[in-house]
């Protein structure tokens, strides 16, 4: 059964891994829906959240072959219900059109968007939440015209109690000790 | 002129530190081609050539399947070196092939000044992006100071855990460049681990399964060799009393003649073998991947068996086949726990299966090939009197096609590591350079090359190489005229349409006289033995060309798709 995972891989700082992750997803004509890489909270540690619609098994292959790679810490695959995830979207939209209408109100209030700039000619407006949610917003914005519109891709933290990766550095650390 | 004489100070170029941090690693003998790139390299080699043998092959493709085959017969890591752009997209082909066996090999490419990376400038690719599905690792230096760090992690991450080729892409600038050298070897790295700490519970239920079979089977692949755990690979079936069949890269591992070696996995592997494998009921993996070629339709292979997989890389385990016990780790680490906690065996009925469809196998396929009553020369009767006559201590190199299986058929092996293929790839043009790096990595031994007529032309060139080191490789050119497999496959399923695979051939007795290799032809059977003979006595490299027959077939087969149980002796009557 194809269903949507989340595959998050913790790894070193190295020019051309983005590349060798992506690649293991094209030779298996396997589509990424969405990629968010940035350091994580340990310095020099980049985590990399991908979303993938796939089957479990797919997932679990690609997950070991990611892992598999010199530079890839530790990566672990979720179903769409062990994670808390949000992505970001920024709209922006011609003022005037805004004034015009007596719903806008009602729309920031529904969606629990906010202003982040207002000028005579723009408003750039954020929300969080999942892409059903910004793609609502995007629609019901669209009838002022949308002039620019922009997703993030997925952030995710896990429903489980367990860090992965404190734990998996703590472990190798010690592996470390006693094989040197 | 020695340029560096007299050097008191360790301050040297990156060239050198590329030279240096080479005979640091033991590295003894390296395959390559020189070019703009990596001149400064070169120029550092040329005071080291007392030191460091340099083998000048004649195309970068021959300079990484010899390395690979030095690696393969020696154990160590092979190494090349060549320059930018084309130099670098040569190794590609190879590269993969050794991705896919498994094979520790060092590249060193040049790569032009980095100020110009990304100008297009002359000889620029990006070998980085090309290679990057095809290496275990690569990455590029363009400061002479990271030159040694970057090859000891090379060197670390090729040879440990599974092994595989890496390429260490070096620009002109950092050749250069200036370093204080200091060479320390790599022997961690945070994010990679190569060593798995054995699962005592798995491998307690392993022996819990295995104590309990009634036909336990072991299938073993090259794992068993790249852990150096021959022995305690031995140890494991003898105790067990298993019979043990092998992939093709695990050929060698197990002696021929070791009464639990039940012959060859797969497509073109024994009856037994492949039929058994779907009676078994339990099924031991030792260091292999279940390639598509072994275990045909998948979903029909050993279904009522339980499977245990010992395998070094935990991304195999579960790939193409569920394990309901997984081992993962070296096999030389986890073989001595599973040996000592399973029971003295005995499986002599079991074993007599396996005895007894060999006796149906030879009735219908190999005492036909082996005395055939047709006037033409078979393969296999070329491989049984090459392997009779060096009483199986030579190592066989093979290209790629119908006499590579045929080769790993009808040879015979006293030794491990003797066996050099293209496996997972399936290289044609592998055979020739391939043999010159054997005999270079193993002087001391026989190399005998086979290779058709189709893939010795495809690398061809190399006979230059091999005249011009005099490595005493013993070319068996066994000529159909065809390209013979891709023909079996026309003949069998694609109703004898024979598209493209007939070959008008040039005269190879006069080109390798050409090369000043000596060269002789033998069409008829009586001839062959003596002309055999001619070749192992002379001295240095010689080439045999065999006229065989034209339409020659290997058989047994599962055809592609089928089950292993449906292993055919002999074609289809249509």
């Amino acid at each position: 059964m194809i269903q949507e995972f989340t595959i998050t891989a913790f790894s070193e700082n190295q020019i051309g891994l983005l590349n060798r992750i992506t690649n293991l997803f094209t030779r298996r004509h396997l589509n990424i829906e969405s990629l968010t890489v940035g350091e994580s909270a340990i310095k020099g540690v980049h985590k990399f959240t991908i979303v993938v619609r796939a089957t479990r098994e797919q997932v679990e292959k690609v997950t070991k072959q990611i892992e598999k790679l010199v530079e890839v810490l530790k990566a672990f695959y979720l179903a769409e219900d062990e994670v808390i995830h949000q992505e970001i979207a920024l709209y922006k939209v011609r003022t005037e059109s805004l004034t015009q209408s007596n719903r806008f109100e009602a729309i920031m209030r529904e969606h629990n968007a906010r202003i982040l700039e207002l000028t005579p000619k723009y408003t750039v407006i954020e929300k969080t939440g999942h892409k059903e949610d910004t793609q609502k917003l995007f629609q019901e914005l669209d009838q002022f015209g949308v002039l620019q519109f922009t997703r993030s891709g997925r952030i995710a933290v896990t429903r489980s109690n367990y860090e992965y990766l404190t734990a998996y550095l703590k472990e190798i650390e010690k592996f470390n000790e006693q094989n040197s | 002129m020695k340029k560096s004489e007299n050097q008191t100070t360790l301050t040297i170029t990156g060239a050198e530190a590329v030279v240096k941090s080479l005979l640091e690693e033991g590295v003894k003998d390296i395959f390559g081609y020189p070019g703009g790139s990596i001149m400064p390299v070169y120029d550092a080699l040329y005071d080291y050539h007392d030191q460091l043998h340099h083998i000048l092959v004649r195309h970068e493709q021959g300079a990484i399947h010899a390395a690979q085959a030095y690696a393969r017969v020696t154990g160590k890591a092979g190494v090349c070196i060549v320059t930018s752009g084309p130099g670098s997209t040569n190794l590609t082909t190879g590269l993969a092939d050794a991705m896919m066996d498994s094979t520790p090999v060092v590249c060193i490419s040049g790569q032009v000044a980095a100020g110009l990376l990304g100008t297009d400038a002359f000889q620029e690719t990006d070998i980085i992006g090309i290679s990057m599905p095809v290496t275990k690792w690569n990455t590029q230096v363009t400061k002479a100071e990271d030159i040694p760090a970057a090859i000891a992690k090379a060197f670390y991450i090729a040879r440990s855990g599974r092994p595989g080729p890496v390429l260490v892409d070096i620009t002109k600038n950092a050749q250069f460049g200036k370093l204080e050298f200091s060479y320390k070897p790599c022997t961690f790295i945070r994010s990679y681990r190569p060593f798995i700490e054995p699962d005592i519970s798995a491998i307690n239920q392993a022996a819990d399964l295995i104590n309990n079979a009634k036909k336990p089977y072991v299938l073993f692949g090259q794992g068993v060799i790249l852990a150096n755990a021959e022995e305690e690979f031995k140890k494991f079936i003898e105790k067990g009393d298993i019979p043990a069949a092998w992939t093709l890269l695990g050929l060698s591992a197990l002696p021929t003649n070791h009464p639990l070696n039940v012959g060859m996995l797969g497509m073109h592997g024994n009856y037994g073998p492949n039929l058994l494998t779907n009676e078994c009921d339990v099924l031991i993996a030792v260091g292999m991947r279940f390639d598509d070629r072994v275990t045909g339709d998948v979903s029909r292979f050993a279904k009522q068996a339980k499977v245990i997989h010992m395998e070094i890389d935990p991304a195999e385990i579960n790939k193409n086949v569920k394990a309901d016990v997984a081992i993962p780790g070296s096999v030389k680490d986890t073989l001595p726990l599973l040996t000592e906690r399973i029971k003295q065996g005995n499986h002599t009925e079991w074993i007599r299966q396996f005895r007894d469809l060999y006796k149906i196998e030879y009735e219908k396929v190999i005492s036909k090939v082996l005395h055939p009553e047709s006037k033409g020369i078979t393969m296999p009767e070329v491989i049984h009197l090459l392997a009779e006559k060096t009483e199986g201590d030579a190592i066989l190199v093979t290209d790629v096609g119908q006499h590579q299986m045929m080769g790993a058929r009808y040879f015979r092996f006293n030794k491990t590591r003797s066996l050099v293929t293209s496996g997972g790839l399936g290289t044609m043009g592998f055979g020739l350079p391939a043999g010159l790096g054997a005999k270079i990595g193993s002087p001391d031994r026989t190399v005998i090359t086979i290779v058709g007529d189709g893939g010795f032309q495809m690398t061809m060139q190399e006979m230059g190489t091999i005249f011009q080191t005099g490595a005493a490789v013993k070319i068996v050119l066994m000529n159909n005229n065809f390209l013979g497999m891709v023909r079996q496959w026309q003949e069998l399923f694609f109703d004898k349409r024979y598209a493209s695979t007939e070959l008008i051939n040039p005269d190879f007795i006069k080109l390798s006289e050409g090369f000043r290799i000596p060269a002789a032809r033998v069409s008829e059977r009586s001839k062959l033995s003596e002309a055999i003979d001619t070749m192992l006595a002379h001295q240095g490299p010689y080439l045999l060309e065999v006229m065989v027959e034209k339409e020659g077939n290997v058989f047994p087969m599962v055809p592609a798709g089928a089950a292993v149980s449906e292993i055919m002796l002999e074609p289809k009557k249509s």
